[in-house]
């Protein structure tokens, strides 16, 4: 049996043996016992299967018996791009930095490949994944060939930055494992809009790992908008040092499974972490947000709110953990989710766990689950609206709210036609 | 002309209406007066066509059209308003849309041009004044953070958008103070004509202080027991409803 045709953990783990020699940074002891470790990691455990607590609702079991292969050549031919959305942007095509493709001139930060700026990134390379407890940052570690490698200075607004990810198709099943860094120094602050597109028989296995100094500020928007065909497993690892304000707004409306993992730590007082999102899927499809925040520091405030709507026979997954250490006082801390079942054959499994050793803190959860508003689609329908354009009426009006909090008016028109774009091809399947 | 003849109508299996006869001419405001329980909402609901109201027996038609086959939507379009008791919220849905959205699908179902966003605005903001609603109230999600009284002058305001033929108000009254009652009243009293009619739907007489209406009727236990004119509902006021049940 060839690397190629193996099946799961032993797949990956033989492409691993049959690449190391050959990845990014290959002559790099400090990376080569990184990798290596990451695969010690990935070898005993594998992929998580459901008996594992944190991935009890979402099965992986589709995507560990699939024989993925990692792409080895570039793509060459015309890539298919979406429409600009800022001056500056980063593309990456089957994981791979693309400068021919970007748009970085004039750029007030750095922004490149991680590849080209190994060296750079020593320090901060897995300083804040954690291969051990999270298998797929294992896999990432162990595999992953480029990424987004982004510094913004001290002091220095980055601006607008666009990161866009293609998925080209190369006819069989492939996998690509981006590390993308994210460094914002003490008072920077950056908007940047990730775009994820494409299709084929693919997993796309990012991992980012955030570093937000001392009142700097991230907004980090994502639209996950691969084709139904695409396993998306990000994870997100975040630190917030103090009066910085880490805010990510994720919409998953596409590949067949997503998993939206994000693990955020607040580190110094008055830091700020607002996680928010809205995640659909139709017919086939599996969409899990699992969050994790910790609150280390006192006087920190944290918000999440996250939508869920569901179509045909589809699940939905929604984990949400709010630590609060005993020097965490005075902690502000705020989750909600809501689901909106548009069939009877979609589930729903919301997990919230609130663990709070400080005493005096203000932490809430809530969670909705329910079908359209029966009173509300009789108003609108006694009103002359047809049964179709007021169930659409509703569900916008369910998916705008979660966009109601994001405050760049790019960031918000870009995620709300993502969630119309959606909303518009369940019009077009029904 | 709206004309009811023996309707019956259940509700989880219990009969409501137990046959209802009623003419409201064209041009003519009625209304329907009854105690707590006895089917006075059910028959604006079976009317309107909400779902779980189930028709049992007799006919509805409403200028000679059966409205009892047709979707909610279809009876709107047909001509038919029902101004809710209780409105319901929506928040996430701009008033705004919400309003043009009915009015471009109504003037659709009847064959008319939709107006665009700037036509839309001119009719609105003028319906508006009459009814002394701010701007703002387009701005907001319909019915979200509306008084009482501001979400009843909504559904007045949705009536003058949406030009029926036939209104039925159900318990349009209910927790409005005086001044907004006057409001509303105007506002109904303001679409009155030959090509208008309307079914007021009340427990108490003061509503029809301001909107006189041509003939009252009392339903009680899901049978009109008694019609009369615009004094019944004093004399009812006067001395309740026992006293007409006890006669009937």
């Amino acid at each position: 049996m060839t690397a190629a045709t193996q099946t799961g953990a032993a797949g990956f783990l033989a492409r691993y043996e049959g690449l190391k020699d050959h990845l990014p940074g290959a002559r790099k002891p400090w990376l080569n016992a990184l990798r290596a470790d990451a695969a010690a990691q990935f070898a005993a455990r594998g992929f998580p299967t459901r008996r594992v607590e944190q991935w009890k609702y979402t099965d992986l079991a589709p995507l560990a018996q699939a024989g993925f292969a990692e792409p080895l050549t570039m793509v060459d031919g015309t890539i298919a791009l979406p429409p600009a959305l800022a001056a500056h942007r980063a593309v990456f095509v089957d994981g791979r930095f693309r400068a021919d493709l970007s748009a970085l001139d004039g750029l007030a930060c750095r922004a490149t490949g991680l590849a080209q700026q190994l060296a750079d990134a020593e320090p901060h390379l897995g300083a804040l994944a954690r291969p051990d407890s999270e298998p797929l940052a294992a896999l990432n570690t162990m595999l992953f060939e480029d990424g987004l490698f982004l510094d913004v200075p001290a002091g220095v607004d980055g601006g607008l930055l666009e990161l866009v990810s293609v998925a080209v198709d190369p006819g069989r099943p492939f996998a690509f494992h981006p590390r993308h860094l994210l460094r914002l120094g003490a008072g920077a602050r950056l908007t940047l809009i990730e775009t994820a597109i494409g299709g084929g028989a693919c997993l796309h296995n990012p991992v980012f790992e955030v570093d937000v100094a001392e009142g700097a500020t991230l907004t980090h928007g994502r639209m996950l908008q691969e084709a139904a065909t695409v396993f998306h497993l990000s994870t997100i690892y975040a630190r917030i040092a103090a009066e910085g304000t880490y805010d990510n707004f994720t919409v998953a409306a596409g590949p067949r499974l997503t998993r939206n993992e994000i693990h955020a730590a607040l580190t110094g007082p008055r830091a700020a972490c607002h996680m928010n999102g809205a995640q659909m899927a139709a017919e086939g499809q599996h969409v899990d947000t699992t969050t994790s925040l910790d609150h280390a520091a006192p006087d920190c405030a944290s918000r999440q709110t996250y939508k869920t709507v569901l179509a045909g026979r589809s699940r939905g997954v929604f984990q949400g953990k709010i630590l609060v250490r005993r020097e965490a006082q005075k902690t502000d801390g705020y989750q909600m989710n809501q689901a909106l079942l548009l069939s009877e054959d979609a589930e729903i499994d919301s997990k919230p766990q609130l663990e709070i050793y400080a005493d005096d803190v203000k932490c809430s959860h809530g969670a909705t689950v329910g079908a359209l508003d029966p009173d509300s689609l009789f108003y609108l329908r006694a009103r002359g609206i047809p049964e179709a354009q007021a169930k659409a009426m509703l569900v916008e009006a369910f998916l705008h709210e979660a966009v109601e909090t994001v405050t760049d008016d790019t960031l918000r028109g870009a995620l709300t036609r993502a969630l119309d774009a959606w909303w518009a091809r369940q019009g077009a399947a029904a | 002309m709206l004309k009811i003849e023996g309707l019956t109508a259940e509700v989880d299996g219990k009969e409501i209406l137990k046959g209802i006869d009623l003419e409201v001419p064209t041009g003519q405001v009625h209304a329907i007066m009854g105690p707590n329980g006895s089917g006075k909402s059910t028959l604006s609901y079976v009317l309107s066509g909400r779902d779980g109201y189930e028709v049992t027996g007799g006919t509805a038609t409403l200028n000679g059209v059966d409205i009892l086959a047709m979707e909610p939507e279809e009876r709107a379009a047909a001509g038919l308003f029902l101004a809710f008791q209780y409105p319901v919220e929506l928040p996430g849905v701009g008033n705004a849309t919400f309003l043009r959205t009915a009015l471009n699908a109504v003037r659709k179902g009847r064959g008319e041009s939709e107006l665009d966003a700037m036509q839309f605005l001119k009719v609105a903001r003028q319906r508006m004044k009459m009814l002394s609603m701010s701007d703002d109230m387009l701005k907001r999600g319909v019915n979200v953070g509306f008084s009482g009284g501001e979400k009843k002058r909504n559904e007045i305001l949705q009536m003058a958008l949406l030009q029926p033929s036939m209104a039925i108000l159900d318990e349009t009254d209910s927790g409005l103070d005086i001044d907004a009652l006057k409001i509303v009243a105007d506002g109904v009293n303001a679409m009155r004509g030959p090509g208008f009619s309307a079914l007021v739907i009340t427990h108490y007489q003061r509503l029809l202080d301001y909107i006189v209406p041509d003939r009252v009727h009392v339903l009680i236990g899901g049978r009109i027991v008694k019609s009369g004119g615009a004094e019944l509902a004093q004399e009812l006021e006067a001395q309740g409803y026992g006293a007409v049940q006890a006669a009937a």
